[in-house]
């Protein structure tokens, strides 16, 4: 018990020890400029604290959460899918479209297929990196990174010609039809207020949190509980070991691949679902690469990957205080920025810590053990 | 240099000398109280068994690792080396038994490595080659500085090695299981070659395991036993047998014959694979097996003859040229490396950290292993953490693993615990063909007669077993049926009963041909 809460703490120290460095070091920035930090950071901290601000950091930590678990999948079996940013953003695109040109289906079943199309989309655009890693040997960074640049063009193009709701004179927004109330997924304010939280106007606790954890919750049984993923994680640490063992290599890229891909078609579908309703040119943008930056602060774990997005998603929201602080809010970019380079230190400095303790201690029980044999012999 | 100081000591005074070492390290044999005295120009060698310290003496002496306690004299003098340079300089050099060479550049280049005369900014080849020449002339066969090192002969490469530390000054000259990945004949070669360095002045410690090698070679013998020296003696004073039970501590395991138990039903088949790579040559050509259940086929042969293809081909990692292979009665010729492993076939790899172990996964689940897909794994698609780990128990128990319990990181063992654990895997899970490439590798003597006893056990049971191994004595003694692979071809079969280490070896370099039936 006491060995497992040291493991827990030590792996617990290593993000907060890049956290509190990150700080540090933007403090040090801070005080360059001339502001104080404890000024900056204390607007900040109480500008999130609001209720508003407490929900906005749980809608805006959403996605990260699931555009980091589609990385995370690459990452268990060593392949870096960089391409979770187009994936995402041209799945929201069809879905959206899909979701504004069918009418007449049931709530439940309007959702699901505008979900569906989202995870099929972006499970195909990966699977074309997939497809040529596996028939042509090209890199899955170097090939989902230009799927990138195609994905927005390919959007830009589908989005013009063919998905873009005929405007009305004297609209100039390009958008897909709106999705009609059938395909939105309400909020959970009702929720919020039936347990005594006073929701101010305005602000929506999005219900696609609930499709989020259960995504973690998919995501860890399969990684870590069935057979398919014990295979993924054998070809994520050894590739040798793995196709020794039975492993068909090109069958798990693929299906990585596509898995991965499947989440990623999922992190526009909080905001299209809960919010927009459609599909405009100003989409967020950037959730897929943020999403690596989370995925690696968490340690690819569900749990670990939960906390990193809560963090990014506070601080985009606390930086918005900053503004009116007169204080340049990038410089929670630099935060973010820092946190990821220490994290990856801290990771491998615990790592050789947690690798030299266990050593010892079998060293030591093994030791233990010989003394009794030589007394009983 | 070392002239310069005769006088100061009685007759042969030690250019060398360690006193009361000790290094500890967790989970591995350390050194404690060593103690070693070089004499300038012998040969003097470091006998004990995998894990007794021999190379972590060496490292230490080469500045790789600093000791926890004891002083190290070369040349009378004190010296605390940080760094290997710092041995270097001392004219300290060691010769690894892995070889650190690039092969895609020549002899010359790869001596000269980080030490390149220059003329303005280029390499001054020709002082570099002169230098070279002088250094290999005296030493029989030389070797041309200007061919690539990737075309050189395993023998040839270690001649480059020595040459590249004496290029750098060393006049110690550290060979660290030199005969390892050598043939007899080339371990002749070597030899030769160490006793003519030897008459230049140059003093050699030569760590080894092979006694009989040891006792040709050595001028001195310190044996060492886990992490302590047992004692130094000089050549002559004793016999194989005697060094043997030095290094031991007690008796001495052998694989010896038994009766036969092969049966007449076939458990591994293969005819007539050829295998190519992507330029037409041929990596295996024309192997023709059959291994029946209860019997152990050997295969001997140099390391990169088509060993490591043919397990390959078995396997379905590679699928061949042309040829069929056949588990009993199924043709498995085409079917993926799962689906063979399921029908009963067990492997335990040549390289286990690269293809046997997930070293920073527990040992349950390096338990699973090749087997993840059958219970007591797996239960349908689900892992079954439970039966995982009752399995994972029953291996440590039978196959004396050493390891507090089933949830240690694979890392955490002991090489030769890591090669148990990869042995009891395979053979609890009683395959019906078992693939055992070099099964003793990397253990101890104890554990070593353990494993050889549990694939006798296995073959007695019916196991089918193909035995790839170095050790040509484990070889001859577990072998029903001995071939010898050369070039990708099963080139002569030798009866195990009646063929010595030196007949294998002339087969196994080529030297002797017969084409078996």
């Amino acid at each position: 018990m006491n060995k497992q809460a040291s493991k827990v703490l030590l792996s617990v120290a290593a993000p907060t020890v890049a956290v509190g460095f990150a700080l540090l070091l933007s403090s040090a920035v801070l005080l360059l400029i001339g502001e104080s930090p404890v000024a900056a950071y204390g607007a900040m901290f109480r500008f999130a604290a609001r209720v508003d601000s407490a929900i906005s950091i749980v809608n805006r930590s959403v996605p990260l959460y699931l555009s980091a678990l589609a990385v995370a999948f690459g990452f268990k079996m060593g392949l870096f899918n960089i391409g979770v940013e187009g994936q995402y953003r041209l799945a929201a695109l069809v879905a959206a479209w899909v979701g504004g040109v069918v009418t007449g289906l049931p709530a439940p079943l309007h959702v699901a297929l505008i979900i569906f199309t989202a995870m099929a989309v972006g499970a195909g655009w990966a699977g074309i990196a997939g497809t040529l890693k596996v028939t042509r040997g090209v890199h899955e960074v170097i090939s989902t990174i230009m799927l990138n640049f195609i994905g927005t063009g390919l959007g830009a193009y589908l989005l013009a010609a063919y998905f873009r709701e005929p405007p009305a004179p004297g609209d100039l927004v390009i958008k897909t039809p709106d999705i009609p109330p059938s395909g939105q997924l309400p909020s959970l304010n009702p929720v919020l207020e039936a347990l005594g939280v006073d929701v101010p106007g305005g602000s929506d606790l999005q219900s696609f949190l609930i499709l989020a954890v259960l995504a973690g919750i998919v995501f860890y049984l399969l990684i870590w509980r069935t057979r398919f993923g014990y295979d993924l994680r054998v070809s994520g640490v050894s590739a040798t070991a793995a196709a020794a063992s039975g492993v068909n290599p090109k069958k798990m890229i693929l299906t990585t691949m596509l898995l991965s891909g499947a989440t990623a078609g999922l992190v526009g579908m909080p905001m299209l679902l809960g919010f927009f309703h459609r599909y405009t040119i100003d989409f967020p943008i950037m959730l897929g690469f943020t999403g690596i930056a989370v995925a690696l602060l968490g340690r690819n774990h569900p749990v670990g990957i939960a906390f990193a997005a809560l963090l990014f998603g506070f601080l985009d929201r606390a930086s918005q205080i900053l503004d009116f602080e007169a204080i340049p809010k990038e410089i929670v970019t630099i935060v973010q920025g820092i946190i990821i380079l220490s994290v990856v230190v801290a990771y491998e400095v615990t790592h050789r810590i947690i690798q030299k303790r266990q050593a010892e201690e079998v060293a030591a029980e093994l030791e233990g053990a010989t003394e009794t044999e030589e007394v009983a012999g | 240099m070392a002239q310069t100081r005769a006088g100061t000591q009685a007759a042969a005074p030690p250019v060398v000398r360690l006193e009361g070492i000790a290094k500890r390290f967790p989970g591995v044999v350390a050194n404690d109280d060593v103690h070693l005295e070089v004499v300038s120009g012998e040969i003097h060698a470091i006998v004990g068994e995998n894990g007794a310290g021999k190379s972590t003496l060496m490292k230490i002496l080469y500045g790789m690792q600093r000791p926890d306690e004891g002083t190290i004299e070369v040349e009378g003098r004190e010296v605390h080396f940080r760094s290997p340079k710092e041995a270097i300089t001392a004219g300290i050099g060691m010769v690894h038994q892995h070889f650190m060479l690039a092969g895609n550049l020549t002899v010359l280049e790869n001596v000269v490595l980080g030490l390149e005369p220059r003329r303005g900014p280029n390499l001054d080849r020709a002082t570099a080659r002169n230098r070279i020449q002088e250094l290999s002339k005296t030493q029989g066969a030389a070797v041309d500085p200007d061919r690539l090192v990737e075309a050189l002969s395993v023998g040839e490469k270690q001649r480059v090695e020595i040459i590249k530390v004496l290029y750098r000054g060393a006049r110690i000259l550290i060979l660290d299981e030199p005969t390892g990945v050598l043939v007899p004949q080339e371990v002749e070669e070597l030899f030769e070659h160490l006793r003519e360095l030897r008459a230049e002045g140059v003093t050699i410690i030569f760590i080894s395991h092979k006694l009989h090698e040891v006792l040709e070679i050595a001028d001195r013998i310190t044996v060492l036993r886990g992490g302590h020296t047992v004692t130094t003696v000089d050549q002559g004073e004793v016999s194989a047998r005697q060094l043997a039970e030095l290094m031991v501590g007690s008796e001495l395991p052998t694989p010896g014959t038994r009766e036969s138990t092969v049966t007449d039903r076939e458990g591994l088949v293969v005819e007539d694979v050829e295998l190519r790579d992507e330029d037409g040559r041929h990596l295996l050509r024309a192997i023709s097996l059959v291994i029946r259940e209860g019997e152990i086929l050997g295969i001997a042969g140099v390391e990169g003859n088509g060993q490591q293809e043919l397990v390959d081909v078995i396997l379905g990692l590679r699928e061949p040229s042309a040829g069929r292979v056949r588990l009993a009665d199924e043709d498995v010729t085409t079917t993926g490396t799962r689906q063979r492993r399921g029908a009963g076939l067990g492997y335990i790899p040549e390289d286990r950290q690269l293809r046997g172990l997930l070293l920073p996964f527990p040992l349950w689940e390096n338990a699973m292993l090749g087997h993840q897909d059958r219970p007591p794994f797996s239960k349908g698609l689900w892992l079954d953490r439970g039966g995982a780990h009752a399995r994972t128990e029953e291996i440590i128990e039978g196959f004396d693993v050493r390891t507090p319990g089933p949830d240690v990181m694979a890392h955490a063992l002991s090489g030769g615990n890591q090669q148990k654990l990869i042995v009891g895997r395979e053979l609890t899970a009683s395959p019906r063909v078992l693939l055992a490439a070099h099964p003793t590798r990397g253990i101890d003597v104890g554990a070593q007669a353990a494993v050889w006893e549990q694939i006798r056990d296995a073959r007695a049971a019916g196991m089918a077993i193909l035995l790839i191994s170095a050790d040509l004595e484990e070889l001859i003694g577990l072998s029903d049926t001995l071939w010898v692979m050369f070039r990708g071809a099963l080139v002569a079969e030798l009866d195990p009963a009646e063929v010595t280490p030196e007949v294998l070896g002339s087969y196994m370099t080529g030297a002797a041909q017969e084409r078996g039936a």
